[in-house]
């Protein structure tokens, strides 16, 4: 009978803990040298690299199309990466809750910098610094576009898929 | 007579070519905004206290500190202290701060003109806070982002375009900021000297333009 109730016990904590890491949400907190990496590396896939942070209204208004995007081509030849501008004070706050409530699996970044004029050109010069921004690259890095604005209804399916031919 | 008329439809054709080749580089002109050099547009817009602010209504200005802003974004709110004190400190010496919302209210209401006022008063905003509704001089001068700033200085009755871009290179903290763009270049300008670092870019949140 003891051991039985262990056995439950181990179970359900076991259980537990299993249901509660997948339902958690994972953000790394970068700095730009990361965030540099994760643009330079070369992939076998298409990389999108989404600016947004929940603050900023048409970035939320914009995400799902990004969400459906990655639901649809990740399995093909897609890497979604969402980096946020949220501040990292509000990442327990603010940013984790707002992933969880959406179910959003894909990479979140929060990317913990100050001084933006030393690295938004280098990301992109044709990059002002407004988000929503979003950087599109081919596998291997042999194509790249940037484009500072936010995506009109179903637009963003038909400016990956031209981008990618 | 028939000379003439034919005289008076050739020159109509030109014009309308010279006319629509204008229309369009005002039109180039107003996507791309203005560079470091350019000659800016003086305005005519709506204060929060209910006035008409222009910049030629101040004669005794060497120029200013124009800083696209809002009622809403975190960076505005931010910065709304140092740009308050930009304001204390620059005004007197002859670059006053003029802020401007250029934010299209139905896609944020909280950037209407009653908002904006409520917004200065409770944060004791030192300078005019005017709102552009057309989003007529945001396009001229071809601001991108809250908050933008755009340095103009006076020289020969013109004004030209001295700055663009942030205020200091930390959003969080004032103290913390290694560089003081605005202040450097205000002090370079008063000095009469040039200003070294000329041009800018930080995160800021996009102004939210009218539907097309």
């Amino acid at each position: 009978m003891k051991h039985l109730t262990r056995r439950l016990l181990f179970f359900l904590l076991f259980t537990f803990v299993f249901l509660d890491f997948s339902n958690a949400q994972s953000v790394e907190v970068i700095k730009y040298p990361d965030l540099a990496k994760l643009i330079s590396t070369p992939s076998e896939k298409n990389k999108v690299i989404n600016f947004w942070a929940t603050w900023c209204r048409p970035c939320i208004k914009e995400l799902p199309q990004f969400l459906d995007l990655y639901e649809k081509y990740n399995s093909e030849n897609l890497e979604l990466s969402l980096i946020s501008f949220d501040f990292v004070e509000d990442l327990d706050s603010k940013l984790i809750p707002f992933l969880t409530k959406r179910n959003i699996k894909a990479n979140v970044y929060l990317l913990d910098e100050t001084d933006y004029n030393s690295f938004i050109d280098k990301v992109d010069p044709a990059w002002s610094g407004a988000i929503p921004a979003t950087l599109m690259m081919t596998s291997k890095n042999t194509k790249r576009i940037f484009i500072e604005k936010e995506f009109t209804e179903n637009e963003l399916e038909k400016v990956y898929l031209n981008f990618i031919k | 007579m028939k000379k003439n008329t034919l005289l008076t439809l050739r020159l109509i054709a030109i014009a309308t070519v010279l006319l629509a080749t204008s229309l369009n580089n005002l039109l180039a002109q107003a996507n791309t905004g203005y560079k470091v050099g350019d000659t800016a547009t003086d305005f005519k817009l709506k204060n929060v206290d209910g006035q008409m602010i222009s910049m030629a209504n101040y004669k005794d200005a060497k120029g200013f500190i124009v800083i696209f802003t809002c009622n809403t974004c975190p960076f505005s709110k931010m910065y709304e202290e140092r740009i308050n004190e930009l304001n204390q400190k620059y005004a007197s010496k002859g670059y006053p701060v003029l802020a401007i919302n250029p934010n299209d209210v139905t896609k944020q209401p909280d950037d209407s003109f009653d908002a904006m006022i409520a917004r200065a008063k409770d944060k004791n905003f030192s300078f005019p806070y005017l709102y552009d509704e057309s989003q007529a001089i945001a396009t001229a001068y071809g601001a991108t982002r809250t908050p933008h700033v755009y340095i103009v200085s006076k020289k020969a009755q013109k004004l030209i375009v001295s700055y663009i871009g942030a205020i200091d290179n930390n959003h969080k903290d004032a103290d913390a900021a290694s560089q003081k763009y605005v202040e450097e270049a205000v002090n370079s300008l008063l000095a009469g000297k040039a200003v070294k670092t000329n041009f800018t870019k930080a995160i800021g949140c996009t102004i939210k333009w009218k539907e097309a």
